[in-house]
């Protein structure tokens, strides 16, 4: 192990755990302001309490995407200077654009829907929540496009005196074929967990106490809930199958990882279960869909997919010398865990769908447990899809410029990228314990009772007691 | 003016609107356990940046970004030279950030002690380092032609930084306190007033010293009229707090911030990062620059955005102009 290998164990570790709690920002946003909005529209109590209610588990999870972004920014610079060297003139645009544009409305838009229930005129504060779930969502474009970037470079030129990339056209960085798939992927990978979490908070209510007056709030919030999973279910497979034959593509070698292929097949199968040699060069034993990964590369049931031997070969001819395959266990397994867990999700959501078919309650004991897992399987999905996008550019830091070997900071030493990861690692796990049981202290406390505090009635305007306050 | 000197001055105004925005955050964290005597207290003070925090919290992000941008070099060589500071600083916000937002979330005495020393040491730990950080800058440090960092992060603890970083968390208290007396009603207004003057008397003296060897490291005319504006502002400011004027006051230590920054970087230009050892080291507005072309969209994008940002964010400062006490923290 050297400082590369902490460097990239650190940003692999640090990405994960900041994305368990973006989707959920991203997704609980936009569906905490829809509740608002049925409450704004229909003054029907129910809405109002679903929307404190998700709104409060929002902003537990709210701080920790916030406070774990700040690494993500500063880490390109610690950990990769020569990356951030190398392509600062067209990756720094949208970070820096992201912040301006998207992040402080985020921000301060979220402060003023926190403290500004009883300051604000109602329409005014529902205009908020909407406010940050716009520059939520608007700031994972321009943070998906810098990606893309790495994924597929596009608008640019490498100087060659300076031997630095630099920006043609930012136009095409910012519709980046890339950027254009996998925003509306992630972004329906981010509902997916949070439609989910609805689902999981609601039914244990729903079936630990059927009889609580809150029934018809629970009963809304799982529906609901199951109904935004499905629909992002569906639009996760939509946009993964035309982000695949657009992989397919731009990096040829990450699909033919995915799917395990060594050698060019027209028509390809479609592995189910690859086992390879240990070192990755020789396929073992493989169960296998003809036609199907010829359809799902090229659109054509007898389309031709190249193999991992050929394009090593046609990388060594174009790049020199190298290894240019990713670790193909990893990207095989996690191609197929990112699928397989949102799979799962969307079944269950379509369980709890049955279970209160013509206005029944669900009682079932395995639905409870099912629907307890439930938030936590498109959350993998999330996790091994990033990991199989990121995995599977290997070696390329930015693909066919740039080696990942080649990014990392010269000028920092092993001791201290050892104890910067060691240190995220310590207080990320610690901080994982701490929110885990705050959520789950404050799902079971389920929906808020909204019966006026009698003591502070009468009290006059100036005294009366914040109606949110830290 | 040529697009490096805007970009220039645009980082300068985002790294100055972050002082003085976070410079009182910092200085209530820090305050905590001096103003706030009970549990109510506390929250009075916390809720008194609470809906703001994380917007001030942005200017970071933003200059980060656009330091990124528009000067890769400066970023790169930055980041990773300073590398254990800036990890300090990462760890402190993010204590200090989900402090502010779970303190209150369970009822125990001993779960609010814990959230209550991350806020003062997440607080306090960056306001002393950005010093330190921000004073080396202007020093200088060892840079080699390829503009990689050669020192230690020993060479970041010289005693001119310590002292930049004791000005910083001075003004940041002094800045805090000032802020706490404007927003809070009752007797922790009063006790916020009498401790501004008296730490700002300690804090003047500081700031002078730093601004003074400053200047003898690098100066120009507009640094010096900075410089001595930045003070004259701070004793205003002081002047105003002591006749509890709170308003005035905290313009005054708002701007004594700001012109302090200022006169750091207008020292600093052209240079962003000069070299104390090979001078073909020294990073310039030039030489760490981006492309024109990158420059240029950059700067629609910051024209366009930049009032917005203003217009929404002075809005919320209006929406929660309120003074708030003890009566108003709910019981639970």
């Amino acid at each position: 192990m050297d400082a590369l290998d902490v460097a990239r164990w650190q940003f692999g570790v640090t990405t994960v755990y900041h994305f368990l709690f973006v989707p959920l920002t991203i997704g609980l946003s936009i569906l905490v302001a829809i509740l608002q909005t049925l409450w704004h529209r229909t003054g029907d109590e129910k809405y109002l309490k679903l929307t404190k209610f998700y709104g409060k588990l929002f902003l537990i999870n709210f701080a920790m995407g916030v406070v774990t972004g700040i690494v993500q920014e500063f880490q390109f610079g610690m950990n990769w200077s020569d990356y951030s060297r190398f392509v600062g003139d067209i990756f720094g645009a949208p970070l820096a654009i992201e912040a301006l544009v998207a992040f402080f409305l985020e921000s301060t838009f979220i402060g003023l829907w926190i403290f500004g229930w009883d300051r604000l005129p109602k329409r005014l504060h529902l205009a908020t929540i909407w406010a940050a779930a716009i520059g939520t969502n608007l700031s994972a474009y321009f943070i998906l496009a810098a990606n893309s970037f790495m994924q597929n470079p596009v608008g640019y030129r490498i100087n060659p005196d300076t031997g630095r990339a630099e920006l043609t056209d930012f136009v095409a960085v910012l519709t980046n074929k890339v950027a254009l798939i996998t925003f509306p992927h992630t972004i329906a990978g981010a509902f997916l967990v949070a439609g989910s979490l609805l689902v999981a908070v609601a039914l244990w209510h729903l079936i630990r106490r059927p009889d609580s007056t809150d029934t018809p709030a629970y009963r809304f919030a799982a529906k609901f809930g199951s109904w935004v999973t499905l629909i992002s279910a569906t639009a996760v497979m939509i946009t993964g199958d035309i982000q695949g034959k657009i992989m397919t593509q731009v990096q040829p070698m990450k699909m033919a990882a995915a799917e395990g292929l060594y050698n060019t097949e027209s028509p390809a199968s479609f592995s189910v279960l690859t086992v390879g040699s240990l070192d990755g060069s020789r396929e073992l034993f493989a169960l296998k869909i003809p036609y199907l990964l010829s359809y799902l590369s090229t659109g054509d049931p007898n389309g031709t997919v190249s193999g991992i031997n050929d394009l090593q070969a046609q990388y060594t001819a174009q790049y020199g010398a190298g290894n240019y395959s990713p670790i193909i266990p990893i990207t095989y397994w996690s191609f197929r865990l990112m699928i397989g867990f949102g799979l799962a999700a969307a079944a269950i959501a379509l369980l709890v769908l049955w279970s209160q078919r013509k206005g029944r309650t669900p009682t079932s004991r395995w639905l409870l447990r099912a629907g307890l897992v439930m938030p936590l399987l498109p959350l993998a999905a999330n996790s091994f899809g990033w990991i199989f996008t990121e995995m599977g550019r290997q070696p390329w830091i930015v693909f066919g410029e740039m080696l990942t070997r080649d990014g990392v900071s010269r000028s920092v030493s092993m001791t201290e990228v050892l104890t910067s990861f060691t240190a995220f690692t310590l207080i990320y796990a610690a901080l994982a314990v701490i929110e885990c049981k705050l959520l789950i202290r404050y799902a079971k406390a389920g929906v808020p009772d909204l019966t006026p505090d009698p003591d502070t009635d009468d009290t006059d305007d100036a005294e009366r007691p914040l109606a949110f306050a830290y | 003016m040529d697009l490096t000197t805007i970009w220039f001055l645009l980082v300068a105004v985002l790294f100055t609107g972050y002082f003085i925005l976070e410079g009182f955050d910092f200085g209530v964290g820090m305050l905590l356990p001096v103003l706030g005597r009970d549990d109510r207290e506390r929250r009075v003070l916390i809720n008194t940046i609470g809906p703001v925090w994380d917007g001030n919290e942005v200017w970071l992000i933003t200059a980060g970004g656009a330091m990124f941008a528009a000067f890769p070099e400066w970023y790169a060589t930055l980041f990773s030279g300073f590398y254990l500071p800036l990890l300090l600083i990462l760890l402190a916000l993010i204590a200090r950030g989900v402090a502010f937002e779970y303190r209150n979330k369970r009822p125990e005495a001993s779960w609010k002690r814990r959230w209550d020393h991350a806020v003062f040491f997440g607080s306090l730990l960056p306001a002393i380092l950005w010093g330190v950080a921000f004073a080396n800058i202007l020093r200088g440090v060892p840079l080699t032609a390829d503009h990689e960092y050669a020192g230690g992060f020993f060479n970041l603890l010289n005693p001119y930084a310590l002292l930049g970083g004791a000005t910083t968390a001075a003004l940041f208290l002094t800045h805090g306190a000032v802020f706490i007396a404007l927003k809070t009603v009752g007797d922790i207004r009063d006790r916020a007033a009498a401790l501004a003057v008296r730490v700002g008397v300690a804090t003047a003296v500081l700031a002078v010293a730093f601004l003074t060897w400053s200047l003898t490291i690098r100066a120009n005319t507009a640094a010096i009229a900075l410089a001595v504006a930045a003070a004259v502002a701070l004793l205003g400011g002081l002047a105003a707090a002591y006749a509890r004027r709170e308003g005035w006051a905290f313009i005054g230590t708002a701007a004594a911030i700001g012109l302090a920054v200022a006169t750091l970087f207008t020292a600093l230009f052209p240079n962003v990062l000069p070299s104390t050892l090979d001078a073909a080291g020294t990073l310039t507005a030039t030489n760490a620059a981006s492309t024109p072309y990158t420059l240029k969209i950059m700067t629609w994008v910051a024209v366009i955005f930049t009032p917005i940002v203003l217009a929404y964010q002075g809005w919320t400062y209006w929406v929660f102009r309120k003074r708030i006490g003890v009566a108003h923290i709910p019981r639970h």
